[in-house]
């Protein structure tokens, strides 16, 4: 499938990650072939696509977590592929990564969760990481909920608490998997604000991955649009909604077939009935 | 035919999940150099996996050591060395009930409360969101929860072992009359230093075998519901196979 739109791609300065031709499989399936996606620094990005196409698989690429077929992957500088153990632990100390659920720890209170990665890495004396701590959640909202259990917090304040944690070490780069998922609309709201003024404060860069086509045109700079394991549309959210390839169409008016079909594959529906086959 | 490809592949899964078993307590091991820097994290982890086991523990010793009592003194009975059995309820204790039993309790009891935490740690992303803050899960969570399983086992063994001893003394001595100064004494005579040696030493290799047992099944669950479930059985099977076996390898060492 060719690009609706091309990207015009950042120069080298101005792009904190790039993958190229990148190729990825697993079980016999192939989820991207030949992907190409660049990231510019100081914008928010969003990855968009309908679900199943990669999205998230994508962010475990960029954060190394799991490693291409085919193809290259760079990262603030470092070729990933190049990369051991430590050398990929270091470029994640220039990263946070705000995951669906918060992924906060449970054994953790709220000013804990956050402290953790100063603990870690740093040996700064305590009162110096209460400070950093507090004004990380003072941030989010949640300076007083700062001795709150992780189970006692509403899915929006997870995500906060998860936000502070991730943006505790200062990164470079702030990655987002469906910020938006099962919030109501107050925290959705609250959520979208403090990516953008995060973003734009500290002078980092986000990835943002969502299906929310509302939230993604009022929040991201540049949007890329996925489907069948490649780069269908790239451009500002603006561009995308304009586009006219059917699969861009289909996913930014939210409609039900298409070049994404409703139906899952499966054999002839009325040979099936009447043949009362159960499906192996 | 079939029967003969069945075997092959789960002689080959058998030998892909030791495989990676000896991989995973390999990495623990160098691993835990770091981790004891971090007293702190292992003396919780000694608390969650001792002390929290010490009532199931110290009732258990109790009520085995009452049992030894009983069976000891009716088997002695028949030789008329009745005053023996202080040294028969020891030497079983110390030699191998304690370790053993302990390790069985441990188990289940410890081992499957260190699977199913890991295991959904696993499952709700936390072991990743430690990875993408660059902190190894294998240090920070394993390790510690390994240090402190093999740290805990003697300490409950030993405890085991001295409230089955008072077991058996509640019921040789108070409720069937054996002379309580030949009780001791007989004890005291027959139980040598090696004899808590080998309880120490066994106590220390389950504790090993099922520390790791535990934490390699938790960070290996799948990350479902079903997942955990699943690997919280084995640890308790496995666990269970692998200290009967390590105990009849070092009792034939070590007697």
């Amino acid at each position: 499938m060719t690009p609706a739109i091309q990207p015009a791609a950042p120069d080298e300065a101005g792009c904190i990650a790039r993958l190229s031709g990148v190729g990825y499989a697993i079980g016999g399936r192939q989820v991207f072939d030949g992907l190409d996606v660049t990231i510019a620094r100081g914008k928010v990005t969003a990855i968009m696509g309908p679900s199943g196409t990669g999205k998230t698989t994508l962010l475990r690429l960029i954060t190394g977590q799991i490693r291409p077929t085919a193809g290259r992957i760079e990262v603030d500088g470092e070729d990933l592929g190049r990369l051991d153990t430590d050398g990929l632990y270091r470029l994640r100390q220039r990263m946070g990564m705000l995951f669906q659920n918060g992924a906060l720890l449970t054994d953790l209170d709220v000013f804990e969760n956050v402290a953790f990665p100063l603990r870690e890495h740093t040996d700064l004396p305590e009162s110096l990481v209460a400070r950093i701590v507090l004004m990380k959640l003072h941030a989010v909202g949640l300076r007083g909920a700062a001795r709150l259990m992780p189970s006692e917090l509403s899915g929006g304040m997870a995500r906060r608490v998860a936000l502070a944690r991730a943006i505790v070490m200062d990164p470079k780069l702030l990655i987002y998997d469906e910020p938006f998922a099962g919030l109501d609309p107050i925290a959705m709201g609250v959520v979208l604000r403090l990516i953008r003024s995060t973003n734009d404060a500290l002078g980092l860069t986000s990835i943002v991955v969502s299906h929310d086509v509302q939230e993604i045109g009022l929040l991201a700079d540049r949007a890329y649009l996925l489907a069948a394991g490649r780069v269908a549309a790239a451009g500002s959210p603006a561009e995308l909604a304009a586009d006219a390839a059917p699969v861009v169409r289909q996913f930014m008016s939210g409609e039900a077939d298409g070049p994404v079909p409703f139906h899952y594959p499966a054999p002839d529906y009325e040979a099936q009935l009447l043949g009362a086959e159960v499906p192996e | 035919m079939s029967l003969v490809a069945e075997l092959a592949g789960g002689g080959r899964e058998l030998a892909q999940k030791w495989g990676r078993f000896t991989l995973f307590t390999a990495r623990l091991c160098a691993v835990t150099p770091r981790a004891l820097l971090r007293p702190r994290l292992l003396l919780e982890q000694v608390y969650n996996t001792g002390a929290q086991s010490l009532v199931i523990i110290m009732l258990s010793g109790l009520f085995v050591g009452m049992v030894l009592g009983l069976q000891g003194f009716d088997l002695l009975r028949r030789f008329g060395s009745t005053e023996s059995l202080g040294s028969a309820v020891a030497l079983g204790l110390l030699r191998e009930l304690g370790p053993v039993v302990t390790a069985l309790l441990f188990a289940g009891r410890a081992g499957t409360a260190l699977t199913s935490e890991i295991g959904l740690m696993s499952a709700t992303d936390q072991l990743s969101a430690m990875e993408m803050m660059a902190v190894d899960p294998v240090r920070r969570v394993c390790a510690p929860r390994f240090i402190g399983g093999v740290i805990a086992m003697p300490l409950l063994a030993a405890i085991f072992s001295a409230t089955g001893i008072f077991g058996g003394q509640l019921v040789g001595v108070t409720l069937m009359g054996v002379d309580a100064g030949q009780f001791w004494s007989q004890m005291r005579g027959a139980v040598e230093l090696r004899d808590i040696t080998e309880g120490i030493i066994k106590s220390g290799a389950f504790g090993l075998a099922c520390s790791a047992i535990a934490v390699f099944e938790g960070y290996h669950a799948v990350p479902t519901a079903d997942g955990v479930g699943r690997a919280t059985t084995r640890t308790v099977v496995t666990s269970s196979v692998a200290v009967l076996v390590l105990d009849y390898m070092l009792t034939a060492v070590l007697l």
